[in-house]
């Protein structure tokens, strides 16, 4: 089966009643999540409340124990979806970068636009350097990335998605592996990102960022969402007494 | 008078000098030297071994290992991304038979596969060197898999994870994203293997062998032999020598690299 005819709806992302253990360690407990095309989500929340996971799922990178995941029509928890092709659709940016050491900043930008989407060398290559350009790294094409700073391999990995043409971008906490004087770069981009429209989810602590740039923040804990809603709200004006107390004990360090 | 440890220690280490020095001026006196380097190092039978240990043996033992290395490294490649695999009967497979082949001494394999299949089924090897290297590479691949599989290992998840995220699937980030890296980590251990192969094919010679298929082990045995002289077999010794002490060397300074370049 196709993907096409599994599409549900116009949602980015959709997900009802998401649950994931592992092993006894009950981690996801019920996550409903809707977000739609152009809104830049904030996922906070104290550690270990289950926002890699939650983002995890979105691509599949762990499988739901239950519940239902839909991205761009794509219902990644039936049977017959074709998974690969999905994340195609779906960007990711990791704490650790995971650029691939074996490869210069262009070759990893243009080694699945060739191998996957099967574009032409020349293609693939104008696609990275325009994307190198927009990181700010042009002069950085040819460099390893054991060559790059921690600030600079993030970019190079952010454009690493982006060749792919995604239509969702999800970053997990992108900048808490930086040293703080790189982490301003990385948030610009982020931002500059948001601003051109992308639908993003964004699992960070920069509750600056979330302020500024998120149209929704949500509040995790627990393996539930305990509260969303505008930054304004979320951020400044808190409902719930776990909001309240997490984001005293971040905004008072 | 007391000593101090350091003191005692230094006239310890005299003391093994001056053992060292006599043992080797005894033996100089005492041996036989004209009819040592007769029995074992005689030139005329020497110059004999030549060309035909080059050309033919060294030929040979090179040809065995070079099958048995490619059928080891294929084979291994297999069995490491079975142990790997999330579907168990693979690993299953995969275990048992790594260690059914680490366990049972080469000799053995080489008896009941390069004799055995054909004394059982009437089947005939078509080729004298697939017989021995046949046997040889299925043994190889059980010990390159193991080196294969923590090479593969050795590689951080968060690259499968980013290669898969791109949309890659499993076998193309396995050979794309993971592989290249693992390889650089187990070339090493991987030229060890080469290294042991080498001295491993002298066992092939106990399939019984015509001439032109003779090892060097072999041929230096039956030269043995026809000579009633064992200088054959230390030139076979120092040939296979010029083969391996190269890939140790190399191996040496790969690692010494290795070290230098950090991680
Ligand atoms: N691969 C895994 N195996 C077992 N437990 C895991 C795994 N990944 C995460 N967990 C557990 O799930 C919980 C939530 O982790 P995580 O989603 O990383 O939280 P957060 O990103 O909010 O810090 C933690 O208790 C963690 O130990
Ligand atoms: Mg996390």
């Amino acid at each position: 089966m196709s993907n096409e005819t599994i599409l549900i709806d116009d949602y980015v992302v959709n997900i009802n009643d998401l649950n994931k253990s592992f092993g006894s360690n009950h981690v996801l407990r019920g996550i409903d999540l809707h977000v739609q095309r152009g809104e830049v989500v904030c996922i906070i929340g104290p550690s270990g409340s289950g926002k890699s996971t939650l983002l995890r799922c979105i691509n599949m990178l762990e499988q739901p124990s239950s519940g239902n995941i839909v991205v761009l029509g794509r219902e990644l928890t039936h049977i017959d979806c074709d998974i690969d092709e999905a994340r195609t659709r779906i960007g990711m940016v990791f704490q650790q970068f995971n650029l691939f050491p074996h490869m210069t900043a262009l070759e990893n930008i243009c080694v699945a636009q060739r191998k996957v989407l099967r574009r032409s060398k020349a293609e693939a290559e104008m696609k990275g350097l325009q994307l190198l350009a927009r990181v700010g790294l042009t002069e950085k094409a040819d460099a390893y990335p054991g060559q790059l700073s921690g600030g600079q391999q993030q970019r190079v990995a952010i454009a690493r998605a982006l060749a792919m043409d995604p239509d969702v971008m999800l970053f997990d906490e992108a900048t808490s592996a930086l040293d703080p004087e790189l982490v301003g770069d990385v948030l610009n981009v982020m931002k500059a990102l948001a601003e051109d429209g992308m639908t993003m989810l964004v699992v960070t602590h920069e509750m600056g960022f979330a302020s500024n740039v998120a149209t929704r923040v949500v509040f995790m804990d627990g393996g539930v969402i305990v509260e969303q809603g505008p930054p304004s709200q979320v951020i400044n004006a808190p409902q719930e007494d776990r909001t309240k107390s997490f984001l005293s004990s971040v905004l008072n360090h | 008078m007391a000593l101090s440890k350091r003191q005692r220690a230094t006239y310890a280490r005299y003391a093994i000098y001056t053992l060292s020095v006599l043992a080797v001026a005894a033996m100089a006196l005492l041996v036989d030297w004209t009819r040592l380097s007769n029995a074992m190092f005689k030139w005329e039978i020497v110059k004999e071994q030549f060309p035909s240990i080059l050309t033919s043996a060294a030929k040979n033992t090179v040809v065995f290992t070079i099958l048995g290395f490619a059928g080891g490294l294929s084979f291994g490649l297999l069995f490491a991304l079975m142990r790997l695999s999330s579907i168990r009967p693979y690993r299953w497979i995969a275990a048992t038979y790594i260690e059914i082949f680490r366990g049972i001494p080469l000799l053995v394999t080489l008896l009941a596969l390069g004799f055995g299949i054909p004394i059982a089924t009437g089947w005939q090897w078509p080729n004298p060197y697939l017989q021995g290297a046949i046997p040889l590479s299925l043994v190889a691949s059980a010990y390159m898999a193991e080196t294969i599989r923590a090479g593969i290992e050795a590689v951080p998840k968060g690259q499968m994870e980013a290669a898969r995220s791109l949309g890659m699937s499993y076998p193309r980030a396995m050979i794309t994203i993971v592989i290249p890296q693992a390889l650089r980590i187990i070339v090493p251990p991987l030229t060890n293997e080469f290294v042991l192969l080498i001295k491993d094919t002298s066992l092939i010679s106990v399939l019984g062998v015509t001439d032109a298929t003779r090892d060097l082990a072999r041929f230096g045995r039956d030269g043995v032999t026809d000579s009633a002289n064992a200088t054959p077999l230390i030139v076979a010794g120092l040939v296979y020598l010029a083969m391996t002490l190269p890939l140790t060397q190399l191996v040496a300074y790969m690692e010494r690299r290795a070290k230098a370049v950090g991680k």
